[in-house]
């Protein structure tokens, strides 16, 4: 079956893997630096986080455009996968050259000599990878089985996504866990997890690496771009924009919208926890200012500014904001945020299709321009023909 | 008031008995009996907040009962108590409705509507790999035929009239083929052509489904009703058949006499 709904479509996605996939990452590899072609390592770690985000917003796309889902916790699924895979990063710094342990330097600091067993299997590359999906999606499966029986839905959803993600940010902040008289070491409080050296084996900071993980951030996020493409085709995909036309109707149809929102919800969880596995490394680390509800709300612009329930708006929305922010954030520090609410008022009101939607809202007003300039009133009705 | 089915020896298909469903101390149903025969076409009437609406959502289990007893006849004479159950599992069962706002998916096209309502499995894996069979396409042309929506099949069903959306969630019922088809006010915003074919529709799944049918146009009710349920206040007011009802004094201080001042 093609997943594609135009020829368009199918162009754009091969361009989009040629260039990602094959240029982008040759022009980092073969082009010695200062030529006009090179792009140097820290752009393509750059891009490569873009391309995490986009990932992250296309998660979100899925449970807010397409499932009526506004659902104000994605990031915190972005940060659990960052954390888990964090984890395993942190646990390859090798000894530290000025605490001189082995053990990542906060449980130094709290007089840890071993590491307790919850942190171990995270050693293992292959678990970590696998919980950094396992994590967000069990979270969210949990949480969506409390949620969605008790037929939590609309505003009241979005309200209590975002208490998750304050409560297991304060969570995470938190240094230590006291239960039952025993005290157990998290994630590393305010600092988080940094300073990686190793992953896989390989120099985290080493230019191949790099490329490797631009190169895997790709794949991640064309993969997904199939996974939506395919799931919206079938008959599944039609049953998910059902549940947000109305979903009593479709209930009444014989199906049941909680078994489909839990799943839907816990895929999107675990989308979003592979492109924050992917981000930590190329970031160079994971705190838990990622769960503050401000980081899911950015999300939401991002869809929003790029274009709600459609494929390609999701990606193009989380890159434009980005870009912009990293412009802003350098020319003029301190009016990013209210630039960022007065971008999404803006979207709200003006373009409520986001960016992919904008060529078709101006279409008629163009028309009706050209119209007005090119040709006298009583040549108006054979204008509007062509 | 009991009311003694007269249809208990043939085959029920749907028994109410005693329900009360109360809103915040308001008694929207009141201890409230109904049967239904199989293959019957029964029509209910009632002012506005009667209850008529509620007692659909009884059935469907939408809202549970405080007390009583809904139970479904299964052709195989199993019982299914219908307030132990969750709504999908009501419609799987085989108990459709039709709701009394047309409800459709409006970003879908009238095909994809009536796609998604055709009977047949409901799981997760099934409709991820469902293939259109040649059998559902028939079924789909058929109902679109029926309701008269062919030209329309590509439609967005939000671009649809009013009157277009209920023939359409109609139409969805029939896809799904159930055994029990409750149909609340399906007339409402229909030219007077609409509602008469609407009628000529629901008299002829008679027999095939049975049927309850909500309404309040009383041009109507008097083109498809065989018996009437008159409901007020919560409770069966009435029943028998139309010119019994129609010429009932109480039928016509609490309902008809309202309705011919209205007009
Ligand atoms: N969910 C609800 N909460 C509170 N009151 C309700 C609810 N549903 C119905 N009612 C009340 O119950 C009464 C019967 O309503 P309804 O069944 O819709 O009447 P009908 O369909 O006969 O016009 C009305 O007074 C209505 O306000
Ligand atoms: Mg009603």
């Amino acid at each position: 079956m093609n997943v594609f709904d135009s020829k368009i479509e199918f162009r754009g996605f091969i361009v989009a893997v040629v260039v990602l996939l094959f240029a982008i990452p040759m022009m980092n590899a073969f082009f010695f630096e200062g030529s006009f072609f090179h792009i140097s390592s820290f752009q393509l770690s750059l891009w490569g986080k873009y391309v995490t985000y986009a990932v992250l917003a296309m998660s979100l796309n899925v449970l807010w455009g397409y499932t009526g889902m506004l659902c104000l916790c994605q990031s915190l699924f972005f940060a659990l996968g960052a954390y888990a895979f964090g984890m395993y990063l942190v646990l390859h710094i090798g000894i530290d050259d000025v605490y001189n342990t082995p053990l990542p330097v906060f449980m130094d600091f709290q007089g840890y000599t071993e590491l307790p067993w919850y942190w171990a299997p995270f050693e293992y590359a292959p678990f970590a990878v696998l919980a950094s999906l396992a994590v967000p999606g069990l979270v969210a499966f949990i949480f969506g089985a409390l949620v969605f029986r008790s037929r939590i839905k609309g505003v009241y959803f979005s309200i209590i996504t975002q208490a998750l993600t304050y409560a297991l940010m304060l969570f995470f902040f938190k240094n230590n866990l006291e239960l039952f008289g025993q005290s157990y070491i998290l994630f590393g409080g305010n600092n988080g997890l940094n300073d990686f050296k190793e992953i896989f084996g390989a120099n985290i900071n080493s230019e191949a690496t790099q490329r490797w993980l631009f190169i895997a951030s790709v794949i991640l996020m064309l993969s997904v771009y199939l996974l939506i493409a395919w799931v919206l085709k079938t008959k599944f995909g039609k049953v998910q924009q059902a549940i947000r036309d109305s979903e009593n109707r479709i209930r009444f149809s014989g199906y049941s919208t909680t078994t489909y929102k839990m799943l839907i919800f816990t895929a999107c969880a675990m989308i979003a926890g592979a492109a924050g596995a992917l981000y930590v490394p190329q970031v160079g680390g994971i705190n838990a200012n990622e769960m503050t509800p401000a980081k899911s709300l950015d999300v939401v612009v991002w869809v929003a500014f790029g274009g709600r329930g459609t494929k390609f708006g999701p990606i193009l929305g989380a890159v434009v904001v980005s870009l912009l922010k990293s412009y802003f954030l350098r020319a003029y520090p301190d009016s990013w945020l209210i630039i960022l609410g007065l971008l999404f008022i803006f979207t709200v009101l003006f373009m409520p299709n986001g960016l992919i939607g904008l060529p078709k809202q101006l279409k008629p007003l163009i028309d009706r321009m050209r119209g007005k300039k090119a040709i006298l009133p009583e040549e108006a009705s054979t204008s509007s023909v062509s | 008031m009991v009311h003694i089915p007269q249809e208990k020896h043939t085959s029920l298909i749907l028994s109410v008995d005693g329900v009360t469903k109360s809103f915040d101390g308001f008694k929207a149903v009141n201890d409230l009996s109904f049967y239904l025969s199989e293959g019957e076409l029964r029509t209910v009437i009632g002012p506005n907040g009667a209850g008529k609406s509620t007692f659909m959502d009884l059935i469907t289990a939408r809202t549970k009962p405080d007390e009583g007893k809904i139970v479904f006849h299964k052709e195989n004479g199993e019982d299914v108590d219908l307030t132990k159950v969750r709504e999908h599992k009501v419609s799987q069962l085989g108990i459709g409705r039709k709701f009394q706002n047309p409800t459709v998916y409006r970003s879908h096209t009238v095909y994809d509507n009536l796609k998604l309502s055709l009977s047949g499995k409901r799981g997760l894996l099934h409709s991820l790999f469902y293939k259109e069979s040649t059998d559902d396409r028939d079924k789909i042309y058929h109902v679109l035929d029926t309701v008269r929506l062919s030209d329309h099949v590509n439609d967005l069903a939000g671009s649809l009239s009013h009157g277009q959306k209920q023939w359409l969630e109609i139409g969805m019922l029939l896809a799904q083929d159930p055994k029990i088809m409750l149909v609340d006010e399906p007339a409402a915003g229909m030219s007077d052509e609409e509602t008469e074919r609407t009628g000529e529709l629901l008299i002829s799944l008679e027999g095939k489904h049975s049927l309850i049918v909500i309404e309040h146009d009383m041009e109507f009710v008097r083109q498809i009703a065989r018996r009437v349920t008159v409901l007020h206040q919560g409770q069966v007011l009435k029943e028998g058949d139309f010119d019994f009802v129609k010429s009932d004094p109480q039928v016509i201080e609490v309902y008809l006499g309202r309705q011919t001042r209205k007009h």
